[in-house]
């Protein structure tokens, strides 16, 4: 079952969810962690800080989900182990 | 209807024509939104507009749910595996956006303002994980319920039965507020007597799950999301226009928050709705720890984890999370503007100078909430039902002009109160009613899905009688739907506030449960049985000892943990007192000075200071390492696991669990 190409293709799977796990920490904590801060700077009447929580963030997740699935079939192709 | 032949017609033919037909439902719609609109504007009186509104959707989702009955088992679990991602993502935004994302998200952005963004966060994010940790790897596996990967994974009844034990207890009291929910909307719109009104709620569920299982549930979910957000941002949109001018929410929310600054500022408001960390007891800490634990349990609960099984492929269950989280978002994304122009519009009403004499001819709404539930606008402290009241109320605090301050508003009459605080006309206030009765009902029949398929596919089909015939197994999953269902409302008749405090508790019930033995499964190797069933436990048993010991048993958890409560000198030296007073009340003051030992009691009960919402801040990481450490002092998985493992991470291949299914 283990044949080097599974092996490589874990792999790329794998690191691929890491990826996502640290755009995941950094925009459903990490960004948050300077709220108060980033708050000073207004655009179009958002304070930065609460833009990121209400809006920003949110816009992250959204693209990030469509990549994902997009970057994942094509490791799968390339692997040979996508579904017909 | 379109609809109505298309899915008599069969399931490819339906399939392939499902834009056409959720096009011209979604016209439909908007074309009966327009005919109540006229038929208001010549006199029909409003409650037969909201009488209509409710009938009309509810006919819709009962003729969805009948023709879409079925006697095949894998259409009634798994809506036969053929719910296009898009299609499936709209489900899911149905299924998980309960009557509170609706009804209540926009009235808790109101009052915590920034902080209040932590549910905003928590219930998208947890999607990341979803997608990339759990989803397509259980489509993979080809399970009809969560309890069915455990036991495959970790070889038996036994991880099936705690799986079936996490699941029921975080999906029965979610059910329950739905159930609830659905009672209060009918009550407060259609008038009925509110014990009526909940059985009411229960046919229009029944209705759509039944006779077909998840295939009727899925197609009457699409079609409660569209009314939903359709009911969702109609109002939004309104506010905005008459406002600002401009119709985007979203966008025009800057200027609204600029502007609730500058009024709280001018209104001496101390502390502001965009600062971090400063409402309702939300610190840093319990901010943080509240998004994670949302997040995690997002990405645990059976009942959104189940829609991912009914796709085609895996391919299209990673997609479908996709878009399930735009569906989501779109109404997510709307919820703080929302609340922003709420706040607004009730900071500009105190600025013009509002008084106890003028309130009842400015806001006349306040009294009608108010007269229906003395808890939902409280002016001055007491209940706002009429002028005399608010006045009386007033005269007794001395309080003249009335501040921000002195206007209480229930969070969740916010989202239902807006069309009539905006004076918006009454169609719209029936199209919010609608909106709030598809989202109970579409998260409602997920969960009773959920509940009924665990405990007649893990409970009877796998552990009681395996030899059960194919019409038995669907015979005993509808009998015990319905059964489920009955108690569901029951309870919920009941109006039982503690049950209703409790829903937040299911996704940190789910996390610590299940999430550790989910993802590691998939991800490490080496977790067997022993330690899977030993961290399940471990991490759903710390969970619940500090969601039920904060709570009901306040005095002896804070007796046995007061070196690790974060209580300040002064909330110690004030239960200090109150035990004193309670150890020498006299006997018939007894029960009252236990009681308020109590209530102060739940204030300093805590780990570190950690809110009990957010429990799984302990079960989850107790369940990861009890889960890691067991299963390194135990015995390798068998090859054969390991060769199963790898088959599930791969997409290629038939689905690994076959079915008999005739």
């Amino acid at each position: 079952m283990a044949t080097p190409d599974r092996v490589s293709y874990w792999n790329k799977t794998r690191g691929l969810m890491f990826v996502m796990l640290g755009l995941w920490v950094f925009f459903g904590y990490f960004i948050h962690l300077f709220a108060v801060p980033l708050n000073t700077i207004v655009i179009f009447g958002f304070p930065l800080g609460f833009y990121m929580a209400a809006q920003g963030s949110l816009i992250a997740f959204v693209v990030m989900l469509f990549w994902f699935a997009r970057k994942q079939n094509s490791i799968d192709e390339e692997h040979n182990v996508a579904e017909d | 209807m379109a609809n109505t032949t298309a899915t008599t017609a069969g399931g490819g033919d339906f399939t392939s024509n499902l834009g056409r037909i959720y096009g011209i439902y979604t016209g439909g719609f908007i074309a009966f939104i327009i005919l109540m609109a006229i038929l208001s504007a010549m006199g029909v009186p409003n409650r037969i507009i909201g009488y209509l509104f409710v009938a009309f959707t509810i006919t819709i989702y009962a003729v969805i749910g009948i023709l879409s009955r079925t006697m095949q088992v894998g259409e009634y679990y798994v809506a036969g595996r053929r719910v296009p991602a898009i299609y499936n993502g709209m489900a899911t935004g149905a299924d998980w956006m309960s009557g509170a994302s609706f009804v209540g998200m926009a009235g808790t952005l109101y009052l915590l303002g920034y902080d209040g963004l932590a549910f905003v966060l928590g219930w998208t994010g947890g999607y990341v994980l979803v997608a990339i940790l759990v989803a397509p790897y259980l489509r993979k596996f080809g399970a009809y319920t969560v309890p069915d990967f455990l036991s495959a994974r970790y070889g038996g009844n036994l991880a099936r039965f705690i799986g079936v034990v996490v699941l029921f207890s975080c999906s029965f009291t979610y059910v329950v507020a739905q159930i609830y929910a659905t009672g209060i909307i009918s009550a407060r719109f259609l008038g009925l007597d509110f014990n009526v009104a909940v059985y009411v709620g229960l046919a229009g569920i029944l209705v759509c799950s039944m006779l077909g299982g998840m295939r009727a549930v899925t197609w009457t979910q699409v079609a409660q999301y569209i009314v939903l957000i359709i009911a969702y941002l109609i109002p939004a949109i309104w506010m905005s226009t008459v406002k600002t001018g401009v119709p985007i929410p979203q966008l025009m929310q800057g200027q609204a928050l600029a502007s609730i600054t500058a009024l709280e500022t001018a209104q001496n408001i101390a502390t502001h709705h965009i600062t971090p960390f400063v409402h309702g007891g939300y610190n840093a800490l319990n901010y943080f720890l509240l998004i994670l634990c949302l997040m995690v349990g997002t990405a645990s609960l059976p009942h959104v984890l189940m829609r991912y099984f009914t796709t085609p492929s895996v391919r299209e269950a990673r997609v479908s999370v996709a878009w399930s989280l735009l569906f989501i978002f779109i109404l997510y994304f709307t919820a703080p503007a929302y609340a922003a122009f709420a706040k607004w519009t009730m900071l500009d009403l105190v600025a013009s100078g509002l008084t106890p004499e003028n309130i009842s001819e400015k806001a006349g709404w306040m009294m009608r909430w108010a007269a229906a539930d003395g808890t939902l606008v409280q002016i001055c402290g007491k209940a706002a039902t009429d002028a005399a009241a608010i006045a009386a109320a007033c005269a007794e605090k001395g309080v003249t002009a009335l501040s921000f301050a002195d206007i209480n508003l229930n969070a969740d009459m916010i989202v239902l109160a807006t069309p009539e605080m905006a004076g918006m006309p009454y169609v719209i206030s029936g199209l919010v009613a609608a909106g709030g009765l598809a989202a109970a009902l579409s998260t409602a029949d997920g969960l009773l899905l959920a509940i009924a398929n665990a405990l007649s596919h893990d409970i009877y089909y796998k552990m009681i009688d395996q030899n059960a015939p194919t019409a038995r197994r669907l015979v005993v999953s509808r009998v015990l739907l319905v059964l489920v269902a009955i108690a569901a409302a029951y309870v919920a008749s009941t109006k039982p506030g503690d049950i209703l405090a409790m829903v937040s508790w299911a996704f940190s019930l789910a996390a610590a449960g299940l999430f550790p033995a989910l993802v590691l499964g998939v991800w490490w190797k080496r977790t067997n049985s022993a330690g899977a069933v030993a961290g399940m436990i471990a991490g759903f048993g710390i969970c619940l000892y500090y969601l039920l010991g904060t709570r009901y048993g306040a005095v002896g958890f804070y007796e046995t943990w007061s070196g690790l409560s974060a209580a300040p000198a002064d909330a110690i030296a004030k239960y200090a007192e109150l035990k004193t007073a309670w150890a020498s009340a006299a006997p018939d003051a007894q029960a009252a000075a236990w009681a308020a030992l109590d209530k102060h009691a739940q204030t300093i009960a805590n780990w570190w200071g950690v809110k009990n919402l957010s429990a799984a801040a302990f079960g989850l990481p107790v369940g990861f390492l009890v889960m890691i450490v067991v299963s390194r002092l135990t015995k390798e998985p068998s090859t054969a696991m390991q060769e199963f493992i790898e088959e599930l991470r791969i997409p290629r291949g038939k689905q690994m669990m076959e079915e008999k299914t005739a």
